[in-house]
């Protein structure tokens, strides 16, 4: 390949603008391996936040031509050749520097799941037994590596900024992991419905195409949820059931 | 030394990877006020690249395992050089630190009868390696950051430590500075835990994430514990070589588990050719049989593709090197032949090796179910790291504990593939107790506010040379040092490069005092990586020292100059430590003796 240009956006202190720079992209290398580039040659301060280079670890989320993607997993090859190509943070998060965001406010929202709690040992020696076919849902939505991408894309979070009011599809996975692990005696279908908020998501899909383990985040693990949260507080015959033994 | 903010702790656990987490958790439970300093996001260190498995005598699978033939498997992967009281705790204990993460919410793969499954791994006797496909240290960090999150310890991220705080003999505490701000902190702590993880960046080909860049090893040599086994690295057999920007990326040995065979150019089986002594008994010498193995056949002996990751390394350079290799420079890794032998082949490798089939189609364009991978090796592992106290994980610095990667001795001049995943469990779990016991008969000491000063000065120092002009890119220094590294002191290694390595090592850290960085303080990658060459030039030369020293090949150390073993290195550790000087010195130590009972497991299971 050749030299390329590309927009990446730079904090000031007016709040930041895009930059551009040109770096010369040979066969195989991905959109971060040209950050790093850049950042070798020209702009040994440019913040990026990166890890494994592998797409396991979740760290390089990025908006690349305006697509939510790990930076790590885009390959340059991939790339419309005759265009400057445009980097810039996650929009749902608070800048820190550059292309690095605030994403704490996940870990704060994850902090308020309640934790797993596993139902007695099934066996004396205090193990459990689970079918590989029970747990296939589960590990599913364990493959997730928290890039936060799909928050990114959410529109209730990134249109309507409502962090505080919705958990966002990257807790209702956590939570429908949680939920439906075999062993798990838990129940969370009252919080995720008042301070999860999972009435917010509209099913639009969005975080589902993004997810770089493509997790059918929406199918599998909202809409389910959605529906133990109806069975457990609309399903009239329920109402009943609870009006009459409170009273 | 009112000017920076002042932490103050029982126990502080500096890494958030398998061994710090664990730690952190074990050291919560036992009461104790605890701080966990991770280097990037919690969540996101190297553990989460772990593939194939933790390796554990569990028995699900097959039920003559137990932790006597783990220990054994363990020696004689290590060369048995080996800490013999180590590798005890570890193939006794790590059952349980699996069954522990089950009830923290893992979800491991399942037997048919709904146990743990477990998966062949190269050096183990039985299938033992507990796994989640091929994402199993996602799985281990993702749970013990859950659970952990829980036990209201502190959790400080994107933290880096520049330097261990000491109060006379002992550790006292830690300096370093948020990524965000760049603003430095104290951290006052009774005891603290190195939990700091690998070296593989100051390779040029690595399967490591950035921040495994021998951080901890350093910090802990310069408050002046011991190190040794240093020249032990582990080099995997097998990491991409092709395209260049992921060149060295780990493929998880689970793909020769699950039966992948690794080709020449010429189509052999080049394992066949090579089988060392002390593994003949359990290798098979025919291609069917080996198959077999990987299928489950108990009486079956394991393909030579299974032999341990320095030998299949060597093997895999040898070919290479008398041209026998791949379009790219590596060998061929096959797992598509299988569709041979399974009916849904292609299926069954997805569902078995789905990040693997994933990795290649995305970066590479390659389908792993169609074609075979070009594979080489790459740098993986130091066997080497921080001396520590088998039962409590005590470095010789009082105060100071290490656990996981960055400790020693466990694994001796070679690791097996799973063993550091159980290590990182049980040795975590150690130093968090021990850590929390120490800090509790302990009080806390006194930081000295003009060793902090200097320290903060010489910190900064990179800025001022920026403003002057006369500075050096730290990036070039490293990039210098990772193409240096890979070519003096890699797999194959002799003296006349070695001390041209260390020469040029001692070029460098004159090279890296010049290093200078622009913009502010702020989340600046320039300031980090010059602060962070120090840290990759101590641990690149105790390794370049270490590797000089000793005279003889064994596990993970080639030596063209001395290709064979040597009797007298056999009962040797090769340790290292701060001369009074300032000065590197290094010392030869009698090996661990071993108990009766212990050799007679080894006996045992020759």
């Amino acid at each position: 390949m050749a030299l390329t240009k590309f927009n990446i956006w730079r904090t000031n202190s007016n709040g930041g603008q895009f930059q551009e720079y040109t770096t010369d992209i040979t066969e195989g290398m991905v959109v971060l391996d040209a950050v790093h580039q850049i950042q070798a040659e020209s702009a040994n301060d440019l913040a990026v936040r990166w890890n494994c280079k592998a797409g396991k670890c979740g760290s390089c989320s990025a908006e690349i031509n305006g697509h939510p993607k790990l930076m790590c997993m885009t390959r340059m090859a991939d790339m419309p050749a005759d265009k400057v190509i445009s980097i810039q943070p996650m929009k749902a998060f608070p800048v820190i520097k550059d292309l690095v965001t605030d994403v704490s406010v996940n870990y704060r929202t994850k902090l308020k799941i309640k934790k797993f709690k596993p139902r007695k040992p099934d066996a004396a020696d205090g193990t459990w037994r689970m079918a590989q076919s029970d747990i296939d849902r589960v590990q599913e939505f364990r493959k997730c590596i928290e890039c936060f991408l799909c928050q990114d894309v959410c529109h209730v979070l990134r249109e309507h900024d409502l962090h505080e009011q919705f958990m966002g599809p990257r807790h209702l996975v956590y939570t429908a992991a949680l939920e439906m692990h075999p062993l798990d005696v838990e129940d969370r279908r009252g919080d995720i419905k008042t301070e999860g908020g999972i009435g917010f998501c509209n099913i639009t899909k969005c975080c589902t195409n993004v997810c770089p383990e493509k997790i059918t985040i929406t199918d599998n693990a909202i809409i389910p949820l959605k529906e133990r949260v109806a069975d457990k507080f609309y399903d009239p015959l329920m109402k009943l059931f609870r009006m009459l033994r409170s009273s | 030394m009112e000017k920076f903010e002042t932490y103050h702790h029982d126990v502080l656990v500096i890494g958030s990877g398998g061994a710090g987490l664990r730690a952190a958790i074990e050291a919560s439970s036992a009461g104790v006020k605890v701080a966990v300093v991770c280097r990037s996001l919690l969540g996101k260190a190297h553990t989460v690249m772990a593939e194939g498995g933790v390796a554990a005598a569990l028995a699900n699978v097959d039920d003559r395992d137990n932790w006597k033939v783990h220990f054994a498997d363990t020696m004689r992967g290590g060369q048995y050089l080996n800490n013999s009281r180590m590798a005890e705790l570890h193939a006794k204990e790590s059952p349980d630190r699996v069954r522990e993460l089950e009830a923290w919410g893992a979800v491991f793969d399942r037997t048919d009868d709904g146990r743990i499954l477990q998966r062949n791994f190269g050096g183990h006797k039985y299938p033992r390696l507990a796994h989640v496909g091929d994402r199993t240290g996602l799985e281990m960090i993702r749970t013990l950051q859950d659970h952990g999150i829980h036990q209201g310890m502190d959790i400080y991220q994107e933290y880096t430590i520049i330097s261990l705080l000491k109060d006379g003999e002992k550790v006292v505490g830690a300096f370093g500075y948020d990524r965000e701000k760049g603003l430095f902190k104290i951290f006052h702590a009774k005891a603290v835990i190195i939990a700091t993880g690998g070296m593989g960046r100051i390779y040029k080909i690595s399967s490591n994430s950035w921040d495994c860049t021998g951080g901890g090893i350093s910090l802990a040599y310069h408050a002046g514990a011991e190190l040794i086994d240093m020249e032990f690295v582990q080099f995997h057999p097998t990491g991409m070589v092709w395209p260049p920007s992921v060149r060295g990326l780990l493929i998880t040995e689970g793909v020769r588990g699950e039966g992948g065979v690794l080709r020449n150019n010429k189509g052999r089986r080049f394992m066949f050719d090579d089988i060392p002594d002390n593994y003949k008994g359990q290798t098979s010498t025919d291609e069917e049989e080996g198959w077999r193995y990987t299928q489950g056949d108990k009486n079956a002996k394991r393909p030579p593709e299974l032999l341990t990751r320095d030998h299949v390394a060597r093997c895999i350079t040898r070919e290479i090197k008398e041209g026998r290799g791949s379009p790219h420079g590596g060998v061929f890794l096959d797992i598509a032949w299988i569709k041979e032998k399974l009916p849904n082949a292609a299926e069954h490798i997805k569902r078995k090796l789905p990040s693997m089939y994933h990795q290649f189609k995305e970066l590479a364009g390659v389908d792993i179910t169609k074609e075979p991978m070009e594979v080489g090796p790459t740098t993986h592992y130091i066997m080497g790291g921080v001396q520590v106290d088998a039962d409590t994980q005590m470095t010789s610095t009082p105060g100071l504990f290490a656990a996981g990667e960055c400790a020693a001795g466990l694994h001796g001049a070679n690791r097996l593939g799973g063993n550091s995943l159980s290590d990182l469990l049980v040795f975590g779990k150690r130093a968090g107790e021990f850590a929390a016991k120490y800090a509790k008969e302990t009080a806390e000491g006194k930081i000295n506010g003009a060793e902090v000063e200097e320290i903060a000065a010489r910190a900064l120092a990179p800025f001022e040379r920026e403003a002057n002009k006369n500075g050096e890119n730290p990036f070039q220094i490293q990039s210098t040092l990772q193409d240096m590294m890979q070519e003096l002191v890699g797999i194959v290694r002799t003296d006349k490069e070695l001390s041209e390595a260390i020469d040029r090592i001692n070029g460098l850290k004159e090279l890296a005092d010049r290093a200078a960085c622009g913009g502010n303080r702020g989340y600046n990658p320039g300031w980090h990586t010059a602060i962070e060459l120090t840290h990759m030039l101590t641990v690149a030369e105790a390794i370049a020292v270490a590797a000089r020293e000793r005279k003889e090949s064994r596990g993970g150390h080639f030596r063209e100059d001395f290709p064979e073993k040597g009797d007298r290195f056999g009962e040797l550790n090769i340790c290292i430590k701060k001369g009074a000087e300032g000065k590197m010195e290094v010392k030869h130590i009698p090996k661990q003796k071993m108990p009766p009972d212990l050799q007679q497991i080894i006996e045992e299971n020759k």
